[in-house]
């Protein structure tokens, strides 16, 4: 079932939450909403769910093409996974997977026999089989995560949502469940959103992501796209680690840390003042000058420990930024803190006072 | 939480605190009541029953036993309303309502019992509405449930608040997409997550109205077998010298209050038994 929104707006008070968002999410399509904490990202999805409702004048919700937005909660057949599971502490296992069954009314409740049978197929779907008579206090996090993934797969709902799923859980733990959910959403095919500020995490694990800023969307795009075309600035620095320098455009070429670069990438920005973002690893480093434009940088600090070395640098102007290179390279360098050694962007894009936000 | 007096602990003193704890509740508590048993002990087996199944005796018991059951039971009802719009909702002067709560606590009960008197009196500004509907509010054993209300009502509400609050809303939200109705949500959800809590409340309120006189004795109008309640029996019988009579009835007041705060606190032990299986 796919998911259209229409101009959402949402105030709380005077804090404007969402600002004329709109949004599709295709059939069995799984979409990250992306942002930092503030951005409107939980609110967009709690409006989605029913839990909340939109400024009166916002547009339509649609699931299927039919229009939710004055449906209930209980109406809209979406499952919701929260960040800190909601659990029901006083059932088990069990109890709490069969809850959303068990609340229907009687002419379409199933029977004890169905009801066991389908707690038991979604127990045995998120891999927590003979685990159905503990209860949630003895559970670890993922564990409670996955029991309230099931509970919520339980109503058979049509649009699965998630808010912020593995926020609470250790980074191991995370990576885990991420794998797992995507298997598990290849596997149902449900069409979900889910809610995150981890750009990782967006990035491995959605079809498409959605990225929020002060209540706004940003960018709508595959992930490949927002890491590689990424259409601002806030998306630029907001996707993986950037170096950002302040710098002017003039004559087609753009001035900054005392070089000058002709690039393709202006991405029309207007002369004038400007600021060029290079990611570390679009960095070339050599130990002499190569004819290639590049710039003067102290190596301040080495951190080689993980499949890549990163180095932190100083230019000559003062700024510091960082560089990426693979191991085998750091050692046919042979750099140390303290050495000297010539820096060539490779690729950078730049952003003018006029396209940037 | 199993103590064993070899577990390593990082704050020693076990040994002092549990001796304190004894020799203090030997003095303050266990010594005053084995008193009450000796005393009665000078009566035989036989004068003992006599005056405990005397019927004015049995009345009284049972306006106690009675008036209190209920009236713990209607805060367990209104008590959980009010803890419930106080840890819910922001309104203003929510602070005054928080403190007017605990005023029973702190009121001298013969105050509470004139006041409540002066109020539900055939003349007083309820009692005068009650009045041509039939209803005796004072003077009746109504009157009597009145005042062990409103003295039990902070314990419901002291009880349930830190358990309400504790009850994230988002399990209200959960059950609410899982498709359950308003009420099938307080059923299955919010009511069993705070029974323990309900409970202990409700044995508080209790243990607080079978032990109550002051309040009571004023807006009962002490009728023998209609409304004279088992303290004030006893605080007869001690104004006619009659010590081993008002202990027998002191005795059996004791032992049957013991038995119900002991199946109250069974009860409160077995509603909250998945609380304590992990956090």
């Amino acid at each position: 079932m796919s998911i259209e929104v229409h101009h959402l707006t949402k105030t709380f008070g005077t804090f404007a939450a969402l600002r004329d968002v709109s949004l599709t999410v295709l059939s069995g399509e799984l979409v990250a909403i992306l942002g930092p904490s503030g951005s409107g990202k939980t609110t967009l999805l709690r409006i989605i769910a029913g839990l909340e409702r939109p400024d009166e004048g916002s547009g339509p919700i649609l699931f299927h093409e039919k229009d939710m937005a004055r449906r209930n909660v209980g109406d809209r057949q979406v499952g919701f996974v929260f960040q800190h599971y909601a659990l029901f502490r006083h059932m088990s296992v069990f109890e709490n997977v069969a809850f959303g069954l068990r609340v229907r009314a009687r002419f379409s409740r199933p029977s004890k026999q169905q009801i066991r049978l389908k707690v038991q197929q979604l127990l045995s779907l998120v891999q927590m089989e003979g685990m159905a008579e503990r209860y949630p206090g003895q559970l670890s996090g993922g564990q409670r995560q996955r029991v309230a993934l099931a509970r919520a797969l339980a109503v058979e709902p049509k649009v699965l949502l998630l808010d912020e799923p593995f926020g609470a859980l250790d980074a191991k733990v995370r990576q885990e469940l991420r794998r797992w959910l995507r298997r598990l959403h290849d596997e149902i095919s449900i069409t979900s959103v889910f809610v995150t500020h981890d750009q990782d995490e967006a990035l491995e694990l959605a079809d498409r992501v959605v990225v929020m800023n002060q209540g706004a969307v940003e960018q709508i795009g595959t992930p490949d796209e927002l890491f590689h075309h990424p259409k601002t600035e806030f998306v630029m620095s907001f996707l993986g680690q950037v170096n950002r320098f302040h710098g002017r455009v003039e004559g087609g070429k753009v001035l900054f840390a005392s070089i000058t670069v002709s690039t393709p990438r202006l991405e029309g920005a207007p002369a004038g003042h400007a600021r060029v973002f290079i990611r570390p690893h679009e960095l070339d480093l050599d130990l002499q000058e190569n004819g290639r434009p590049g710039l003067k940088a102290f190596v301040l600090r080495i951190y080689s420990a993980g499949p890549t070395v990163r180095l932190e640098l100083a230019a000559e102007s003062g700024e510091t930024f960082l560089a990426e290179l693979s191991q085998d390279r750091f050692q046919a360098l042979k750099i140390s803190a303290g050495s000297t050694i010539f820096v060539a962007p490779r690729d950078l894009r730049v952003f003018g006072s006029g396209n940037g936000r | 939480m199993r103590i064993s007096l070899k577990q390593h602990s990082v704050l020693p003193g076990f040994g002092l605190t549990l001796g304190y704890t004894m020799v203090y509740l030997g003095a303050i508590v266990l010594i005053p009541l084995s008193a009450l048993f000796f005393k009665t002990a000078a009566l035989s087996w036989g004068e003992f029953w006599g005056i405990i199944s005397e019927p004015r005796v049995l009345a009284s018991y049972r306006l106690t036993f009675g008036a209190s059951l209920l009236a713990a039971g209607i805060n367990a009802v209104f008590g959980f309303i009010v803890a419930w719009t106080l840890v819910r909702y922001p309104f203003p002067g929510k602070r005054l309502v928080d403190a007017a709560v605990d005023l029973p606590f702190a009121l001298p009960t013969a105050v509470s019992g004139i006041a409540l008197t002066a109020i539900y009196a055939p003349n007083g500004w309820i009692g005068r509405w009650l009045e041509p509907l039939g209803i005796k509010a004072a003077f009746s054993p109504l009157g009597v449930t009145i005042a062990l209300t409103f003295i039990g009502l902070p314990f419901v509400v002291r009880t349930l608040q830190p358990a309400l609050e504790e009850l994230e809303p988002e399990i209200e939200e959960a059950a609410a997409t899982l498709g359950a109705s308003r009420s099938q949500t307080f059923r299955r959800v919010i009511l069993p997550a705070v029974l323990p809590a309900l409970i202990t409340g409700f044995g508080l309120a209790f243990a607080r109205a079978v032990g109550e006189y002051g309040s009571v004795v004023f807006i009962s109008g002490n009728m023998p077998m209609r409304t004279e309640i088992a303290p004030l029996l006893i605080i007869t019988k001690l104004e006619q010298y009659d010590y081993a009579g008002a202990t027998a009835i002191a005795v059996v007041l004791l032992a049957a209050s013991f038995l119900l705060i002991l199946l109250i606190n069974l009860l409160e032990w077995w509603s909250s038994r998945h609380h304590r299986k992990g956090a």
